[in-house]
């Protein structure tokens, strides 16, 4: 079967956010990219099914050249391939589905694997956008699956619960966490991807519909009051709760 | 160019979702700014009090029925929105940003070929022209987004927009039996959280961090949050080690909240954390360190050990 997992190369989460010279992106000075926190554990439900079913894995990403780093880690977590749709701009999540859903198609892919989210702009969307482009089932936010055959048992999150899911192949699936434990990308892991190929080629790139204006830091909030250091400032912040924020 | 503008009603076991209200009333707005109709639609068997959304702006609503609507199935209800938005030549959509709304509305932006900007916390009209306002980066950067074509679909974040009050109007209902839906994926069983409140949807949470020393002393921060009528949350050290599932994690890989408010007990107030709960209303903290960075952020607190304030805290709202 063939697996394809798509990956997104971001800011590492620890990162202080400074906005850009142009307002509208980030200043990536100094700033460390990682493997998307959420494609990990999209990466290892990827070689999971391959481990369960056959098949190769190959890794996607469409971005600039720098976003080989994250298809090399994928790769040295046990991945098969890798393909990067080059594009240097910044491209709006329809954009980007469009080009994955192109390199999909011609893969052949059953099953894909995608984050549920991409910690950079927070979207939460490129998985289903490119399920419907291709005309696959689609679950999000998976946090439990099973396969057997063509079918499908998923479970996603939702707000107080979990839905349990009926479907079937092909299928995309985006991955949350809990679904698994993403594996260490282990020294022999990264010798080997060193050997495993990315295949380079120009993302089937689309006018943005999404047009960031400007890119701007939240308002500061205000230093708040230390109320004390024991129980004997508990009153008090009954009071303050009560008659100043009034919340409870 | 005259605007439809057409709002997802989202329901669970037939009661529409509190969220889907606050979007009925972003609809109603987007009607008012740019003079033109704005209409709701819903999905699903039975479902309660639909004309209700009359009170909050919009007067009418078309709900598809059908036994196997009852649970949500993204093909079928896909499906029959883009069916509806074309033959209403809506040309924007509003959804909530909930579990269901993330899911569905980029389904249906394909499906009508529309751009679509998601989370949205405000909008700015200048004439015809809408901006968005969304987080980005977990919150510790902000756009401002235009949407460029001829349909749009905004999803807006839960919590933010307050609809207010509802006056007596009633919306007029039209029912549409549907025969036949398209049920490729479909939920067969809804899995309930033991009853419990949901941080995302909650409008207090209580969360704990490593400060509680362990898993038991977590019977503390579910106290103080029946108390308060709270939703309990956890910060990813105590989820990654076990004490708690991830469904409670708060931060940039858990849940981003904004509840009214926010009480954190023994959490350090990490950059990740921090950026899924700073835009509360209100932030008490409990640490027993006073430099600790939960307190830059922090409204109200008590540089304290949790173990004994905590306690106090509990005795004192009982009163
Ligand atoms: C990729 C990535 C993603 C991440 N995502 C998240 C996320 O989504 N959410 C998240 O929360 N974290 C996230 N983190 C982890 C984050 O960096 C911190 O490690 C984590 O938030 C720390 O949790 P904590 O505050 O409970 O623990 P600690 O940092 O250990 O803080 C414990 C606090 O308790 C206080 N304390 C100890 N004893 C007492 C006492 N008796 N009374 C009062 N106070 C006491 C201490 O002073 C300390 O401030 C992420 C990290 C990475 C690398
Ligand atoms: N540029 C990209 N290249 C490949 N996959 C991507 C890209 N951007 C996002 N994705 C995938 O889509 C998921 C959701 O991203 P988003 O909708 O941007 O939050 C991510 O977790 C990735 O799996």
């Amino acid at each position: 079967m063939k697996i394809v997992v798509c990956v997104s190369h971001v800011p590492d989460t620890a990162t202080k956010i400074v906005v850009g010279s142009d307002n509208k992106t980030i200043d990536a000075n100094g700033v460390t990219y990682v493997l998307n926190p959420y494609d990990e554990i999209a990466v290892e439900e990827a070689l999971k099914t391959k481990e369960a079913q056959g098949g190769d894995v190959v890794v996607v990403s469409v971005g600039p050249d720098n976003n080989k780093e994250s298809i090399r880690k994928a790769l040295a977590m046990g991945a098969d391939s890798g393909v990067l749709l080059k594009d240097d701009n910044y491209r709006d999540s329809v954009g980007v589905a469009k080009a994955l859903a192109e390199e999909i198609k011609a893969q052949d892919a059953q099953i894909v694997f995608f984050g549920k989210q991409s910690v950079d702009y927070d979207n939460s969307i490129v998985g289903q956008l490119t399920a419907e482009m291709l005309g696959y089932n689609c679950v999000s936010v998976a946090v439990d699956l099973k396969l057997d055959g063509e079918k499908i048992t998923a479970e996603r999150e939702i707000e107080g619960g979990r839905e349990v899911i009926e479907t079937s192949l092909p299928a995309v699936i985006t991955c949350q966490k809990g679904l698994n434990e993403p594996r260490y990308a282990a020294l022999k892991g990264i010798m080997a991807a060193k050997r495993k190929t990315i295949e380079e080629k120009d993302a089937a790139v689309s006018e943005n519909s999404v047009e960031i204006l400007e890119m701007k830091k939240p308002a500061p909030k205000e230093p708040g009051k230390i109320v004390g250091t024991d129980s004997s400032a508990v009153p008090e912040l009954v009071r303050l709760l009560k008659e100043e924020a009034k919340v409870i | 160019m005259a605007k439809n503008i057409l709002v997802f009603i989202e329901q669970r076991n037939g009661q529409i979702k509190k969220s889907s209200f606050e979007a009925v009333k972003i609809a109603a707005d987007f009607a008012n700014k740019l003079s033109s109709q704005a209409e709701a639609i819903c999905i699903g068997n039975d479902v309660e009090g639909l004309d209700t959304i009359g009170g909050y702006g919009i007067n009418k609503v078309t709900h598809y029925k059908n036994t196997d609507l009852a649970n949500y199935s993204n093909s079928a209800y896909a499906d029959l929105l883009a069916k509806h938005a074309e033959e209403t030549g809506s040309d924007v959509l509003i959804f909530s940003n909930s579990a269901m709304g993330k899911d569905l509305a980029p389904l249906t932006a394909v499906k009508i070929n529309a751009g679509i900007a998601v989370d949205c916390t405000n909008f700015e009209f200048e004439g015809e022209n809408v901006k968005a306002l969304r987080p980005v980066y977990a919150g510790k950067a902000l756009i401002n987004v235009n949407v460029n074509g001829d349909k749009k679909i905004f999803t807006i974040r839960p919590n933010v927009f307050k609809p207010g009050e509802p006056t007596g109007d009633k919306a007029e209902v039209n029912v549409v039996e549907v025969s036949d839906p398209k049920l490729n994926c479909k939920v067969v069983e809804l899995k309930k959280s033991a009853d419990k409140l949901d941080v995302a949807e909650a409008d207090i949470i209580v969360s704990g961090g490593r400060g509680l020393k362990e898993p038991d002393n977590f019977k503390l921060v579910e106290e103080l949050a029946a108390q308060l009528g709270a939703a309990v949350g956890a910060s990813r050290a105590v989820v990654d080690a076990g004490w708690r599932p991830h469904n409670e994690q708060v931060g940039q890989t858990g849940k981003t909240v904004s509840p009214t408010l926010y009480v954190a007990l023994g959490i350090s107030g990490a950059i990740q954390h921090l950026a899924g709960m700073r835009s509360s209303k209100y932030i008490v903290a409990i640490n027993k360190d006073k430099d600790a960075p939960i307190f830059q952020v922090a409204d109200y607190g008590i540089a304290g050990d949790v173990f004994e304030v905590v306690p106090a805290l509990i005795e004192e709202l009982k009163k």
